[in-house]
């Protein structure tokens, strides 16, 4: 009786065994598929715009052809070399601050308001770069563009050094400290050398973030249709320029959005795998 | 032995927030000799050579009293720097723990390198006798530039014995140096103790009372942060005072 009753119940369990992997299966393929249409549908239509002229040449007014995107290559890297540099420091040091002196009270609000700041829509972010930085200075320039761009990295990056500044063992600090090395040398020669592989990837991540971002430029260092190499004036960038043309009704100006798109995700998926494929994580003991 | 005091503990206290880790500590230890901590686990004897070095207040909520003088200098006055007493007093941890991101020869110099020393034969020259000194040199020689991590871990732990000794302290403590560690890595560094002890003075921590038999001189043993009994290795193992120690040492608790 009962032994009939468990064979029973095995051939249940298999069956729900079975439904459950093929329902799993179902929604990771579900989870992919966004990013499979995003690629294949952009390499579709960019792929055809693609030229030597878009790196090299400047936008186009509507009508003619040859037009590129140029300016807004060069403007987006000085762009998010400016972030990086603004938000590189602040980020490591504050991450390296609360991973060894942010127990306390004064920590964990510092880590809610990096949560916070993360969270805020970057849209956001750059209305308050624009009354903050643009109004005062009577301009949209690049300058502008790279101090949004470091606030929306800056989160990031403290995040991620706090984490992995975490990760290296006290007794590695401890026998560092013993030596009778300075607590300043420890940090910097130690702790610090030791976690730097992790904090560059994460580094790394949030400049590809910042590559893709439009909002917080909009505001701030707005878009030019010439080459433009001064920090004070508005800088054209790739994510702008891209959203300018992909609204505007005329054809061919879609057409190097896409264009545009493609080179831009294709530069992220670049930077996303090379750190993933680079990145050595540092052996302890 | 003709040895004289080098290192002289009185009324020592020592807590973690309101735990009372090391109660009423007092013993003398012998230069040129290896003295020995034993007990159970959480008896007080890591702390209690924790606060030699002064790494005992790196801890946060970390507080102690009383008096440790070396060469009859109080070392535990806060107005002096803990990193002069580390150089003077170097220590090497239950784990090995070479710096991950240096080379055998940078681990090996690390405590000098990191508090300025530059000049490249200096260096090389101390990395030399230092690494001579742990019985290491003749395994790393011809491989100095390879990551201190790829050595085994007995080989990490002579490293980081070098490392210590590179410094040129007067004491070294060692804390469970071989609990993590295979017989014959453990019999290596047992060999070098004793080899060392000519040069300086030596305090271990252990928890293995053969290798604290084998090894010391004077053997102290700890139960709940108080210091039972102190007196030479010998009596301590064939004829100890008191019934806990024997206790102790015969197996039946601990």
């Amino acid at each position: 009786m009962l032994k009939q009753k468990m064979a029973n119940n095995m051939l249940k369990r298999k069956i729900a065994d079975k439904v459950f992997i093929l329902v799993l299966r179902i929604f990771t393929f579900l989870a992919v598929l966004p990013l499979v249409c995003v690629l294949s549908y952009i390499i579709f239509k960019g792929y055809s715009s693609l030229s030597w002229s878009i790196f090299t040449n400047l936008p186009a007014p509507v009508g003619e052809t040859g037009g590129g995107m140029g300016n807004a290559i060069v403007g987006t890297l000085i762009i998010v070399a400016l972030g990086t540099l603004l938000s590189c420091p602040i980020g490591v040091f504050a991450g390296l601050w609360l991973a060894m002196y942010g127990k306390g009270k004064r920590g964990f609000l510092i880590r809610y308001c990096a949560d916070v700041l993360s969270g805020v829509p970057t849209v956001v972010l750059g209305m308050v770069v624009y009354i903050l930085f643009v109004l005062p200075t009577q301009r949209l320039s690049a300058m502008a563009g790279g101090v949004a761009l470091a606030v929306v990295m800056i989160p990031s990056i403290t995040r991620t050094t706090e984490e992995m500044v975490k990760m290296v063992p006290r007794s590695l600090t401890e026998s560092a400290l013993a030596l009778g090395i300075p607590q300043y040398r420890v940090s910097w020669s130690i702790v610090l050398r030791s976690a730097w592989n992790g904090i560059f990837s994460g580094l790394i991540l949030a400049i590809a973030r910042a590559l893709g971002e439009t909002a917080p430029l909009l505001f701030t260092s707005f878009s030019n249709l010439y080459w433009n190499f001064s920090l004070n004036d508005p800088m054209a960038s790739m994510t702008v320029q891209i959203y300018s043309y992909a609204i505007s009704p005329y054809e061919d100006w879609q057409k190097m959005a896409w264009a545009g798109a493609l080179l831009l995700v294709a530069s992220i998926l670049l930077v996303t795998v090379l750190v993933k494929r680079f990145s050595k994580r540092v052996i302890y003991g | 032995m003709d040895s004289r005091t080098k290192i002289v503990v009185k009324d020592l206290n020592a807590w973690f927030g309101s735990k009372h880790a090391v109660k009423d500590i007092s013993l003398d230890i012998l230069e040129n000799s290896v003295t020995a901590v034993i007990g159970p686990s959480g008896c007080g004897k890591s702390t209690f050579i924790r606060c030699i070095n002064r790494m005992h207040e790196t801890i946060a909520g970390a507080k102690m009293s009383g008096s440790i003088k070396m060469d009859n200098e109080e070392i535990t006055r806060s107005e002096l720097d803990p990193v002069t007493i580390r150089h003077q007093i170097g220590m090497v941890f239950q784990k090995p723990t070479p710096f991950p991101t240096m080379s055998i020869y940078e681990n090996a110099v690390a405590g000098l390198r990191l508090n300025g020393v530059k000049n490249k034969s200096v260096l090389d020259e101390i990395a030399e006798t230092t690494l001579r000194h742990a019985a290491l040199w003749e395994e790393v020689k011809d491989i100095l530039q390879n990551p201190g991590v790829s050595l085994s871990g007995g080989q990490q732990q002579r490293l980081c014995i070098a490392r210590a000794l590179a410094v040129k302290p007067e004491v070294l403590l060692l804390d469970e140096p071989c609990s993590a560690l295979d017989p014959s890595s453990t019999a290596k560094i047992e060999e070098l103790i004793t080899e060392l002890k000519k040069e300086l003075t030596i305090v271990i921590v252990t928890h293995n009372m053969q290798q604290a038999a084998r090894v010391s001189d004077y053997t102290g043993f700890f139960m709940m942060g108080e210091l039972i009994e102190y007196d030479l290795a010998t009596t301590i193992f064939t004829q100890p005072a008191k019934k806990m120690t024997e206790e102790y040492i015969t197996g039946r608790f601990g």
